[in-house]
C-alpha cells in the first residue's frame, strides 16, 4: 500500500455536512411511519426483588390505550425472551423478578404518546423487596445472587464452561500469567500496591435510544439507532426463530452512539409490541431511560509492582473486579479482551491479570468509549506515576525506562509491531515544554502538571463486508453497514473507495445500513470500523477495478488504454446501462489465546495508543481544580481524514474529562437519583480547558489500509490519570477514586494537613 | 387527566416566514408539533428538560426551548427554526462556517448551536471568545466539538463582516 495518494490522507468536510447543518440529516428519531404507535414503559423502582402482580386496570381504562403489555404477554408471541450477546440473561419485559432500578416490566401503547406516558404512570407493581448488591467487589462473595443460573449465549467458546452455574454473581473470569511474577516480587528491590476505583457513568448520546418496528407478513422490518445493525438481525431471527433474510435492519445517521447502540437495546421489546399490536410501534427511550438501559462498568483495580533500584519494573500483579451490573451485555468481553492490556503499555517481564466481570444490582453496563481501557489506565498510570515520585524519578523518564517497544512482546505472548507508544510519549513531552521550568504558582493557589499513557489491542477476530458498486455513467455507491455516528466513516469509506477507483468524492454515495441491502458488519464499535471496513472497502472497490479491467480487455481496449468508464459501459451494452459490482469480505488474521495461560502470539492486528497531558491550578481553601492546558497526543497510523481524525481526538478527550472530574450515577437506598442532564453533569463549553491541543504522530501501520487504524477511542485514555497526577504534582495529595470533585481534593487537601473531615 | 378530545386547537404562525396553521393538542410542545405536522426535524428533543438546546427553535426573535414551549404558545407568533436559515441551495454564514470548521460530529445538536450562533451575530457582530462561550452556554454537545464550534462562531462573524 506504499506510494502517494491523491484522496485518502486529505480533510475533505463531512459528506453530510449539509444535511447536519441545514436540520436535515436523517435519523430514526425524525421517523415516523403510518398508523404507528407509541409505547411508553413503566419502570421498576426497586433494585431487586420479586414482583407479587402488576396493577395494568387503570391504565387499560385509560381512553386512548390500545394495549398495556407485561413480560407475560411477550412471552405468548417469543417464548424464550432472553437476550444478550454473551448471555442470553435479559428478558424483553422483567419475567418475575426485577433486578435493576429502572427495569422494564410493562409497556402502554397509544397513538398519542402523551396518553401512552400517563398510562404507564397508572401501572402499579407490588414488588416483594429483596436485598440488593451494588459494589463489584462484594459481590464476589455475597450472599445476595442476581441471577439465578447461568445462561451462556453460546457465542463465545470461552463462555461455554459457564453453562448452568448456580449461586455465583461471576459472569466471566479471565486470567493471564506471563513469565512468574511471584518469583520476580520476592526478589525485587522495591514492592508498590495501590487500589484504585471508578464510577457508573452514562454515554448520554443526544438522540436517544430509539427503534421502531414494523411486523408483517411473516416479515420484519426494524427501523433502529443501532451501532450494530448486523447483530440486531442476528438476535432478532434467534428470537424469532426465522432466517435472518425475514428480518430487516434499517438505520442512518447516528445521534451519538459511544458504544451505548451496540448489541440489542430498544429493538428486541418494540419488536415484541409490534407482533402485539400488528402495527408499526415506535419505542422512543428519554434521556432518563437511556441511564436505565445501558452504562460504563464501575471498576476497582488493585495493582501492585516490583521493581529493581534502576526504576524498571519487573513485575506487575493486576486484579479487576468489572461491575457489569444486572445483565451482562458486552460485559465478559471487556473484561478479557481488555483484561490483558491491564499492565500498562510497558515491558515488563513478570505480568499476572485476573479480571472478574461480576452480576450486581446496578443498571446494565457496556461498552463506553474505550472499552474497558479507561477504568484500566486510569489505576495504572496513577500507580506508575506514584512509583516514579517516590523513587524520586521524573515521571516521563520513568516512563521512557519502562515503554514497550516494537519487536518487544507484550504481556499477552503477542510481539508488538506499529505501536508508537515512546513516540507519543515523546511528543507530548515535547509539546508540554516538559524539560523547562514552570511556573508552580503561589500562596493558595498551585499548580501542577501530569501526564498518562494508555494503549488498547484491537478486538479480534471480527469481520467486515462490503460491495462497491461502479454504475454505467461511472458514478459510484459504497454498500457498507459502518454506522456513522458522527465518527465520519461515511466520508472516510468514500475516500478509500475514491482512492482507488480514481472517481472523485462528488461522485461517489455512501449506503446507510440496511441489512436488506449492505452486507454483513460485526458492528461498529472498538475503533474497528477504518480498519476492517476500511480494508473490505478497499477491496471491493479493488475487485471492481479488476472487473472494469476485464470489461475494457473484453470490449478490445489495449493495455494502459483512457477511455472514460461511462464510454467501456456503452460499448459493452450499447448504452448506458448494466453496473459492476466488487465485493470483498476481510478479517484479520488471529490466534485464539491458550485458556490456561491467556497466551496468544498473534492477539490483535493493531494497537492503538493515547498519551495525555495537563496542567492545573488547585485551589488549596478550596480544593477547586482549574485545566488550564490540555494536550492529547496519539498513534492513529496514517490519518485517511486529518481533521476529522483531530476532532475525534479531541471529542474523546471532553468526553472523558466528563467522566474524570463530574459525571456519576448516584445509587441511594436502591433508586437513581440522578438520571438526567440537571443532575448528571456532561461537560459544557465552561468545563473546556483554557487551552487544550490534539494531534497524532507520524506513523504507518503496515497492515492497516493505507497505513490507517482505528482512533475513535484513544483520546480518552490517557485523560483520567493525568489529571490525577498533576493534582499530585500541584498539591501533593493523591484521587484514587473517580470522579475527582472539588470536595475530594479538599477532603485529601484536609487529611493531608492532619484533619479529617466527616463524612457529612 | 386530560381528555385528548376537548384538548385540541387550530393555531395559526408564521413558520419561516410563511403562514401555517396547525391542529395541535395543548400538551404538545412546539417542537413535536414542527416534527408531526411540518416534517421539520431540526428542531429536536433530547434532554426534554432545556438543558441541552437541541430542540431550539426562534420565536419573536428570542431563542427558547422547543421541548419547554408549549406550541399552543406559538399561536401568533413567528418561528424561525434551523431550515428557514438557508436561501434555497445557499447556505447561511452560520451554516457554511460550521461545516469548513468540522464543528459538529453527530450533528444532533448542531441546529441548536447555529441559531444560538446567528442570535449572537445579530445582537454582537464581533463577539470575543469569553462572549461566544457566555452565549452558547446553555448548549451542551456530547460530541464535545465545542473547540471548533468557538471557531466556527468566529468565521461566521468574518464571512457576515464581508458579506
Ligand atoms: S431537548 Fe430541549 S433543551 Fe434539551
Ligand atoms: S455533534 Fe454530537 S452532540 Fe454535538
Amino acid at each position: 500500500m506504499a506510494g502517494t495518494t491523491t484522496t485518502v490522507g486529505r480533510s475533505f468536510p463531512r459528506m453530510e455536512g449539509r444535511a447536519k447543518v441545514t436540520g436535515r440529516a436523517e435519523y430514526v428519531y425524525n421517523l415516523r411511519l403510518p398508523n404507528m404507535l407509541h409505547a411508553k414503559a413503566c419502570r421498576s423502582t426497586i433494585s431487586h426483588g420479586r414482583i407479587r402482580s402488576i396493577d395494568t386496570s387503570a391504565a387499560e381504562a385509560t381512553p386512548g390505550v390500545h394495549h398495556v403489555v407485561t413480560g407475560a404477554d411477550i412471552c405468548k408471541v417469543l417464548p424464550e425472551p432472553f437476550y444478550g450477546p454473551a448471555f442470553h440473561d435479559q428478558p424483553i419485559l422483567a419475567l418475575e423478578k426485577v433486578r435493576h432500578y429502572g427495569e422494564p416490566i410493562a409497556v402502554v401503547l397509544a397513538a398519542d404518546p402523551h396518553v401512552a406516558e400517563l398510562a404507564a404512570q397508572r401501572i402499579v407493581v407490588d414488588y416483594e423487596e429483596l436485598p440488593a448488591v451494588f459494589d463489584e467487589v462484594e459481590a464476589m462473595t455475597s450472599d445476595v445472587i442476581v441471577h439465578e443460573e447461568l445462561k451462556p449465549a453460546g457465542t463465545f467458546a470461552d463462555l461455554k464452561h459457564l453453562a448452568g452455574k448456580r449461586d455465583t454473581n461471576l459472569a466471566l473470569d479471565y486470567h493471564l500469567r506471563h513469565g512468574d511474577a511471584d518469583k520476580a516480587f520476592a526478589e525485587a528491590d522495591r514492592v508498590f500496591e495501590h487500589t484504585f476505583s471508578t464510577q457508573q457513568t452514562m454515554h448520554t448520546p443526544f438522540e436517544p435510544m430509539i427503534a421502531i418496528a414494523d411486523v408483517r407478513n411473516s416479515a420484519a422490518t426494524v427501523y433502529t439507532s443501532t451501532q450494530s445493525p448486523s447483530f440486531v438481525r442476528y438476535e432478532l431471527a434467534r428470537l424469532l426463530g426465522w432466517p435472518e433474510s425475514s428480518v430487516r435492519v434499517k438505520t442512518s445517521h447516528l445521534g451519538g452512539g459511544f458504544g451505548a447502540k451496540v448489541y440489542v437495546k430498544t429493538e428486541a421489546l418494540a419488536l415484541a409490541l409490534s407482533m402485539i399490536a400488528h402495527r408499526p410501534v415506535r419505542l422512543a427511550l428519554t434521556m432518563e431511560e437511556q441511564f436505565y438501559t445501558i452504562t460504563k462498568h464501575p471498576s476497582t483495580f488493585r495493582i501492585a509492582s516490583a521493581v529493581d533500584k534502576n526504576g524498571k519494573v519487573t513485575a506487575r500483579k493486576c486484579e479487576v473486579w468489572w461491575n457489569g451490573g444486572a445483565y451482562a451485555d458486552i460485559g465478559p468481553r471487556v473484561t478479557q479482551k481488555s483484561g490483558f492490556t491491564a499492565a500498562g503499555p510497558y515491558n515488563i517481564d513478570n505480568v499476572s491479570i485476573d479480571s472478574y466481570a461480576l452480576y450486581t444490582n446496578r443498571p446494565p453496563a457496556g461498552a463506553l468509549r474505550g472499552f474497558g481501557i479507561p477504568q484500566l489506565v486510569w489505576a495504572y498510570e496513577s500507580h506508575t506515576d506514584i512509583i516514579a515520585r517516590e523513587m524520586g524519578i521524573d515521571p516521563v523518564d520513568f516512563r521512557k525506562r519502562n515503554i514497550l517497544r516494537n519487536g518487544r512482546m507484550q504481556a499477552v505472548g503477542t510481539v508488538v509491531k506499529d505501536g508508537e507508544f515512546e513516540a507519543i510519549l515523546d511528543e507530548l513531552a515535547k509539546r508540554m515544554d516538559w524539560d523547562k521550568p514552570f511556573d508552580r504558582g503561589s500562596g493558595t493557589v498551585r499548580r501542577g502538571r501530569g501526564v498518562a499513557i494508555g494503549f488498547k489491542a484491537s478486538i479480534s477476530p471480527t469481520t467486515s463486508s462490503a460491495i462497491v458498486a461502479v454504475n454505467a455513467d461511472g458514478s459510484c455507491i459504497v454498500y457498507c453497514s459502518t454506522v456513522d455516528m458522527g465518527q465520519g466513516s461515511d466520508t472516510a469509506m468514500a475516500q478509500i473507495a475514491s482512492e482507488v477507483l480514481d472517481i472523485p468524492m462528488e461522485k461517489i454515495r455512501v449506503v446507510n445500513p440496511d441489512t436488506d441491502v449492505t452486507p454483513y458488519d460485526m458492528s461498529t464499535l472498538g475503533s474497528r470500523s477504518t480498519f476492517h471496513m476500511g480494508h473490505a472497502v478497499r477491496l471491493a472497490a479493488a475487485d471492481a477495478r479488476e472487473k472494469l479491467l476485464a470489461l475494457a480487455k473484453e470490449i478490445g481496449l489495449p493495455e494502459g488504454h483512457n477511455t472514460p468508464v461511462p464510454e467501456l459501459f456503452v460499448r459493452k451494452f450499447g448504452m448506458s446501462a448494466g453496473a459492476i459490482i466488487g465485493s470483498a469480505n476481510y478479517i484479520p488474521d488471529f490466534t485464539p489465546p491458550n485458556y490456561s495461560t491467556g497466551q496468544s502470539p498473534n492477539a490483535t492486528p493493531f494497537w492503538m495508543s493515547g498519551a495525555t497531558g495537563v496542567e492545573v491550578e488547585v485551589d488549596t481553601e478550596t480544593g477547586q481544580m482549574r485545566i488550564l492546558r490540555m494536550i492529547n497526543v496519539c498513534d492513529i497510523g496514517k490519518a485517511i481524514n486529518p481533521v476529522v481524525v483531530e476532532t475525534q481526538i479531541s471529542g474523546a478527550a471532553v468526553m472523558q474529562l466528563g467522566f474524570t472530574v463530574s459525571e456519576e450515577m448516584v445509587i441511594e437506598n436502591g433508586q437513581l437519583t440522578n438520571p438526567s442532564l440537571a443532575d448528571y453533569r456532561i461537560p459544557g463549553i465552561f468545563d473546556m480547558p483554557s487551552v487544550m491541543e490534539s494531534g497524532f504522530v507520524a506513523a504507518d501501520q503496515q497492515n492497516g489500509p493505507f497505513g490507517a487504524k482505528g482512533v475513535g477511542e484513544s483520546g480518552t485514555f490517557g485523560v483520567s490519570p493525568a489529571i490525577a497526577n498533576a493534582i499530585e504534582d500541584a498539591v501533593g495529595v493523591r484521587i484514587t477514586k473517580m470522579p475527582i470533585k472539588a470536595e475530594a481534593i479538599y477532603r485529601a487537601l484536609c487529611v493531608k494537613q492532619g484533619r479529617e473531615l466527616s463524612d457529612d | 387527566m386530560t381528555d385528548t378530545k376537548n384538548s385540541r386547537r387550530t393555531i395559526r404562525f408564521t413558520l419561516n416566514g410563511r403562514p401555517v396553521a396547525a391542529d395541535i393538542g395543548l400538551n404538545q410542545n412546539i417542537t413535536e408539533v414542527l416534527q408531526d405536522s411540518f416534517g421539520l426535524g431540526g428542531s429536536r428533543e433530547s434532554c426534554g428538560q432545556g438543558l441541552c438546546g437541541c430542540c431550539t427553535v426562534i420565536m419573536d426573535g428570542k431563542a427558547v426551548t422547543g421541548c419547554l414551549t408549549l406550541a399552543a404558545f406559538a399561536d401568533g407568533a413567528s418561528v424561525t427554526t434551523v431550515e428557514g436559515l438557508a436561501d434555497g441551495e445557499t447556505l447561511s454564514a452560520e451554516q457554511e462556517a460550521f461545516i469548513e470548521t468540522g464543528a459538529f460530529q453527530c450533528g444532533f445538536c448542531t441546529p441548536g448551536f447555529i441559531l444560538m450562533t446567528k442570535q449572537l451575530l445579530d445582537e454582537n457582530p464581533d463577539p470575543d471568545d469569553e462572549e461566544i462561550r457566555h452565549y452558547l452556554s446553555g448548549n451542551l454537545c456530547r460530541c464535545g466539538a465545542y473547540p471548533e464550534i468557538v471557531k466556527a462562531v468566529r468565521l461566521a462573524a468574518g464571512k457576515r463582516r464581508n458579506a
